[in-house]
């Protein structure tokens, strides 16, 4: 953190090709390096600035994502013919993955039905969020700002919870914490673990896991690739140091990062979706 | 020599040790079981995450606490 507020980013108000199209810039002493900062999901507004739909470039490149991805999924999914196009067996690939890997694998074939549209929502909404963080010119995941995970998990406690209550009545709380073959005497105190990691633990984890992979992704790209630029303009050419030469390494990483971090965004999707799935099943099932 | 800088990251680094040991006996013990009885692959794995969102809760935890404003001495 301290080492972080060193090097301010810079402010830039004017709506320029640069501020929406580049990270921000940290400004620092010349011949010196700095590494990224959290200041970077907090950019300047560019647009509506001071009423409360004011739009920054993170905020920007969801709305961005959020319309490529409803765009994708229905130009995708027009027209299916029997015999596949290619692109339609690249959409039939990733669906058919999701619907029977994650969601009728875990909830069965009945219940899978039911929460079919909000578990596909979350799972290609997480999925194009995250890959942002990966696009050039993009390059920042706007799933790293808490709010939207915040809202995502906050659908999921809600849907477990609903579809708890709707299947047991409140027969849904005394199952959850009242565990049936355990002594009488410890039954409080699971019970109270219980509460603990079901009602509050599991909404904010859900959260965190997916904010703090894409801020952290975030961060180890931006190092990387700063680095390589400092090694190669600032030390290379300006100092003319050989140990500029050290940026070719850091470059190599970089690009190995970029491949980790498409991983990364898969997997965060494939996650939030299948605990999601995982915690609807778990209120469905009857007694344990 | 002054060292400056924040504990909190070293903290967490602390912290994620314990997930960390964690998360691979998990995913190590499935493996093994599905190499076991492959046909129980999809309950396993249901199993595993669970397991592993629960692990991984205590690293989460150790970056909450890292934002709690604790009074300073």
């Amino acid at each position: 953190m301290l080492a972080a507020r060193r090097c301010a980013p810079k402010q830039e108000k004017a709506l320029n090709l640069v501020t929406l199209l580049s990270l921000p810039t940290v400004e620092c002493e010349p011949g010196q390096f700095c590494g990224p900062s959290i200041e970077e999901f907090f950019p300047a507004p560019i647009l509506f600035e001071g009423t409360p739909f004011e739009l920054n470039r993170v905020l920007l490149i969801r709305l961005v994502a959020v319309l490529a991805v409803v765009l994708i999924l229905w130009l995708g999914t027009r027209n299916w013919k029997l015999v596949p196009t290619r692109g339609q067996a690249a959409m039939e690939f990733v669906i058919g993955f999701v619907r029977q890997g994650i969601i009728i694998e875990t909830l069965g074939e009945k219940a899978g039905r039911r929460f079919m549209v909000l578990l596909m929502t979350i799972f290609f909404l997480t999925l194009g969020l995250n890959l942002t963080g990966t696009i050039p010119g993009l390059q920042i995941a706007s799933t790293g700002l808490i709010g939207q995970a915040i809202v995502m998990a906050v659908i999921a406690y809600v849907t477990f919870i609903y579809a708890g209550i709707k299947e047991h009545r409140f027969k849904f709380f005394k199952n959850a914490l009242w565990l049936p073959g355990v002594p009488i005497f410890i039954k409080p105190v699971i019970a109270l673990l219980e509460f603990l990691s079901t009602f509050i633990i599991r909404p904010v984890t859900l959260t965190l896991r997916l904010t703090m992979n894409m801020v952290a992704g975030h961060m180890l790209l931006t190092l990387v690739f700063l680095a390589t630029n400092f090694f190669f303009v600032t030390v290379l050419f300006t100092q003319g140091n050989a140990l500029g030469l050290l940026g070719i390494g850091t470059f190599a990483f970089g690009l190995a990062f970029v491949v980790l971090e498409i991983f990364v965004a898969g997997l965060q999707a494939y996650v939030f979706t299948i605990l999601t799935a995982i915690y609807i099943q778990m209120a469905l099932a009857d007694e344990h | 020599m002054n060292v400056v800088g924040a504990l909190a990251p070293l903290a967490f680094g602390l912290a994620v040790i314990g997930s960390g040991i964690g998360v691979g006996l998990i995913v190590g013990k499935t493996i093994e079981s599905v190499a076991r009885q492959p046909e129980l692959q999809g309950r396993l794995q249901t199993l595993m995450w669970i397991g592993i969102a629960l692990t991984e809760a205590l690293c989460f935890i150790a970056i909450g606490v890292a934002f709690i404003p604790f009074p300073a001495p």
